[in-house]
């Protein structure tokens, strides 16, 4: 059986090949009931995303993808959608970053979905300068005992499930 | 739907470039027909909406006779604006990637030794987009050659097609360690980029360029050769410049004087 | 004509699955050293911003280029209408493909970003040589595997002569592509030329029919089924034609190059000072893989199955070091963007580069050879890709 099924991989040439490698990349994470829960950290500075909290649950990887070609084949650099921006928001307050660490805001849910992320191979995951100097965080200080109060959510299994289809 | 545009409109932007963005559109109109020294403007502090133009082609000259032997500032510069490690402090300097570099040529004949800085030259025509496969080693409307490293499979064809040996593989991972403004990454083809981060933000010159100023040796003009009013056109206009393997033809975005 | 009868091969014995085991195991060795590679990135291989491709280039481009060759046998039975290669076209067939798949996947697990091969086969720039190559390669899959079915299928088999044509026209389309990766290449002296399109394509005629009766000599001995000398020699024949004039193009584009003097250096770097290069040139390529195989084939040795034997390894061997000369050895030599003045930097400009290959690259390289050997280990005993007999009467008969 399993020479069969080499066999079958050797001849199912390259369309077999990629699959194999893309499964091969990808992060594998328990997904059994009772696993970790993504941790959501609020955004550290704004109060509103770009847009809503549930359309950019489903569709960040599109708006994402759509402004990334603008940006870099056309030098369209526009801050809505830019990766940029999302990490300038989101990264932790801890690590400073939105990858480092298993609670960060990207890692948190894609390592949930075992959803793998490319962009951080060549991405920073941290705002330029430090956290506390970025000049956007003058203007949302006062928002931090609210953060402080409220940085974590917990999602649930089935919103996560939605979000994953 | 109509949400979503509406969001576009509200886009967040610093005050500064607000005040640009008004600047520049209040003469869009007229700098859509009227060449020359309008043109320029735009192009020098596109806003950042606007796509990058043809009618500018950015490009440095080079002056040989100034550029001093030992002086590396330009490279040091080129590696701290972009993240790279410097060669010296790489655990594998061969196979380390590197921008700029400082070429010392020696004539045997007669001695005569010349100092330059070698970069991607920026070709019109450059070998290493027409060979690549997926397309993603590129050239911007206005000029730079640059690697779409959301599309780069990391073959090097690019790097075999290059006359200049320009461009550079990442052959291990960067940790983290990149700037926010220059993404680059493992397993992809990576090259000098005329600083385009510098560019699209309006600085209108590069690293490597601020550098050589500052040194006081002034050997690098940087500027968009398209504008006959710009110093680097001016310059071009009055000094003897010479195209590196002129014979292959590809009209480089890279001149240089005294070689 | 007399028919042939097709069988497939028992493949029960402990010799074939101890082959198949071996094959298996240098597979799974290519397996874990993509995985090495693909883990820590290009930094575990011997290659660098100076030497690009390395040995996985040299084996997977000497795979695609002897891939076409092994179709060769099959083409001149269907398009050339010589009845004694007919019983000999299906192996010919399945071993182009299977050196193929070898040679494409070493080729594809290299990139630096091989978990991107999607991207690879959704975005074209049709101006790229290797794009062009993406759909040949694609394209010899199917005509190939069209082919193979009308020769395994009584019900197709009438348009066996149209594929067969097909396929025939393609490989040749598909090797100039593969020469041209590198004759459509401007920065480099010893690439940019016309030359290596038509020169690969001969050059895969060799390599090719000589792995071809290599697995050939190797399936009917090891199954116990008879070979006549009236195949052996006949092929032996074809290869001493293919091997003289891989020969007079290393000759010519070397006599040609030496005439211009920007080529001095290059070619005096292949020639005499280049160390690795200059002996792989000399004793590999011309004297291995050219002139001994000569001698063998047409002095008295070549009448003993086994000399011809050791002439065809030799072709291939042959091979491998003009790959590594082609392919390396033009990118060891520095870059000349002053000409007639010494360079020097930080990137190694003007200096001779070295290269040792890795232990990843070289099982990456052997991995795709062995897929390429048990594909078709499995095809003969899955298929009916092997006549039962190739004595002498047997082919006689198909002669009249």
């Amino acid at each position: 059986m399993a020479v069969n099924l080499k066999h079958f991989l050797a001849l199912g040439a390259v369309v077999l090949t990629t699959a194999a490698l893309a499964w091969a990349g990808s992060d594998t994470q328990p997904k059994a009931k009772g696993a970790p829960q993504p941790v959501i950290s609020k955004a550290v500075k704004g109060e509103q995303c770009v847009e809503p909290t549930e359309y950019m649950r489903r569709n960040h990887m599109v708006v994402l993808d759509g402004h990334r070609d603008k940006a870099v084949i056309e030098g369209i650099r526009t801050k809505k959608y830019s990766l940029k921006e999302c990490i300038n928001c989101h990264a932790s307050e801890k690590t400073g970053s939105v990858a480092a660490a298993k609670d960060d805001f990207c890692i948190s849910c894609h390592s949930y979905t075992s959803v793998k992320i490319d962009c951080f191979e060549c991405h920073s995951t941290k705002p330029k300068g430090s956290i506390a100097m970025h000049p956007l965080n003058a203007e949302t200080a006062h928002l931090k005992h609210k953060l402080a109060a409220n940085t974590k959510t917990t999602v649930s299994a089935e919103e996560m499930a939605g979000v994953a289809q | 739907m109509s949400e979503l545009n509406q969001n576009a409109e509200n886009a967040a932007a610093s005050p500064e470039r607000r005040r640009f963005i008004g600047a520049a559109t209040a003469t869009a109109a007229g700098l859509a027909i009227v060449p020359g020294v309008m043109l320029y403007e735009v192009a020098h502090g596109r806003a950042e909406d606007q796509a990058a133009s043809s009618a500018v082609r950015w490009g440095m000259l080079v002056d040989a006779t100034k550029c001093a032997t030992g002086c590396d500032d330009c490279v040091t510069a080129c590696n701290t604006e972009n993240g790279l490690t410097p060669v010296a402090e790489s655990a594998h300097p061969k196979q380390a990637p590197q921008w700029i570099r400082k070429l010392e040529l020696q004539d045997p004949l007669t001695q005569m030794e010349t100092n330059l800085p070698m970069m991607c030259q920026h070709c019109a025509e450059p070998p290493c987009v027409d060979v690549c496969p997926t397309g993603a080693s590129f050239k911007r409307a206005d000029g730079l050659v640059l690697v779409n490293r959301h599309t780069c499979i990391g073959c090097r064809y690019c790097m075999m097609a290059c006359p200049y040996k320009a461009r550079s593989l990442v052959h291990e991972s960067l940790n983290d360690t990149q700037k926010p403004d220059v993404p680059r990454g493992i397993g992809c083809v990576e090259s000098c980029t005329f600083c385009v981060q510098k560019i699209d933000r309006g600085d209108g010159t590069t690293a490597c360029v601020e550098a050589c100023t500052a040194s006081g040796h002034n050997a690098l003009i940087f500027g968009d050769m398209n504008d006959p009013e710009s110093e680097i056109s001016k310059k071009l206009r009055e000094l003897p410049t010479k195209q590196v393997r002129a014979d292959l033809n590809l009209n480089l975005g890279v001149r240089y004087h005294g070689i | 004509m007399a028919s042939i009868t097709f069988r497939e091969v028992e493949g029960s014995s402990p010799k074939y699955w101890m082959l198949f085991g071996a094959l298996g195991l240098f597979v799974l060795f290519g397996a874990l050293a993509w995985n090495t590679m693909h883990h820590y990135g290009h930094v575990v291989t011997g290659m660098d911003n100076q030497i690009v491709w390395g040995l996985p280039h040299v084996f997977a481009v000497f795979l695609i280029v002897a891939a076409s060759g092994a179709l060769n046998v099959a083409s001149i039975a269907s398009v050339f209408n010589k009845p004694m290669y007919k019983p000999l076209a299906p192996l010919s067939a399945i071993l182009s493909l299977a050196l193929m798949l070898g040679g494409l996947l070493v080729l594809v697990l290299d990139l630096g970003r091989s978990d991107r091969l999607i991207v690879a086969m959704t975005h074209f720039n049709f101006k790229s040589m290797f794009t062009w190559n993406v759909f040949l390669y694609s394209g010899f899959f199917g005509l190939v595997g069209i082919y193979l079915w009308t020769m395994l299928d009584r019900s197709v088999k009438t348009y066996s002569k149209a594929a067969g044509t097909a396929a025939f026209i393609w490989r040749l389309i598909l090797t100039t592509g593969t020469g041209s990766l590198f004759g459509f290449l401007i920065a480099r002296e010893l690439y940019g030329t016309a030359m290596l399109a038509p020169m690969f394509i001969i050059m895969s005629f060799a390599y090719g029919l000589a792995i071809y009766l290599m697995v050939l000599a190797a399936a009917y001995a090891w199954t116990g089924r008879t070979l006549g000398d009236a195949v052996m020699m006949r092929l032996k024949s074809l290869l001493v034609v293919f091997v003289a004039a891989v020969l007079y193009f290393v000759v010519v584009q070397h006599l040609t190059n030496l005439y211009f003097a920007k080529y001095h250096a290059v070619e005096a770097f292949i020639l005499r000072d280049g160390g690795i290069f200059t002996s792989l040139f000399w004793i590999g390529h011309i004297a291995l893989g050219c002139v001994a195989p000569l001698a063998i084939l047409l002095s008295r040795l070549g009448k003993q199955r086994s000399w011809i034997m050791v002439a065809c390894a030799f072709v291939i061997l042959g091979g491998l070091a003009q790959m590594y000369v082609t392919i390396i050895g033009a990118q060891a030599f520095p870059l000349d963007m002053f000409p007639g003045l010494n360079e020097k930097s930080s990137f190694f400009d003007g200096e001779v580069h070295s290269y040792v290959p890795s232990v990843p690259e070289i099982f990456l390289g052997l991995g795709g050879v062995a897929i390429a050997l048990l594909v078709t280990t499995f095809a003969v005993k899955v298929l009916r890709l092997l006549p039962a007999s190739l004595d002498d009467e047997t082919v006689a008969k198909l002669e009249h």
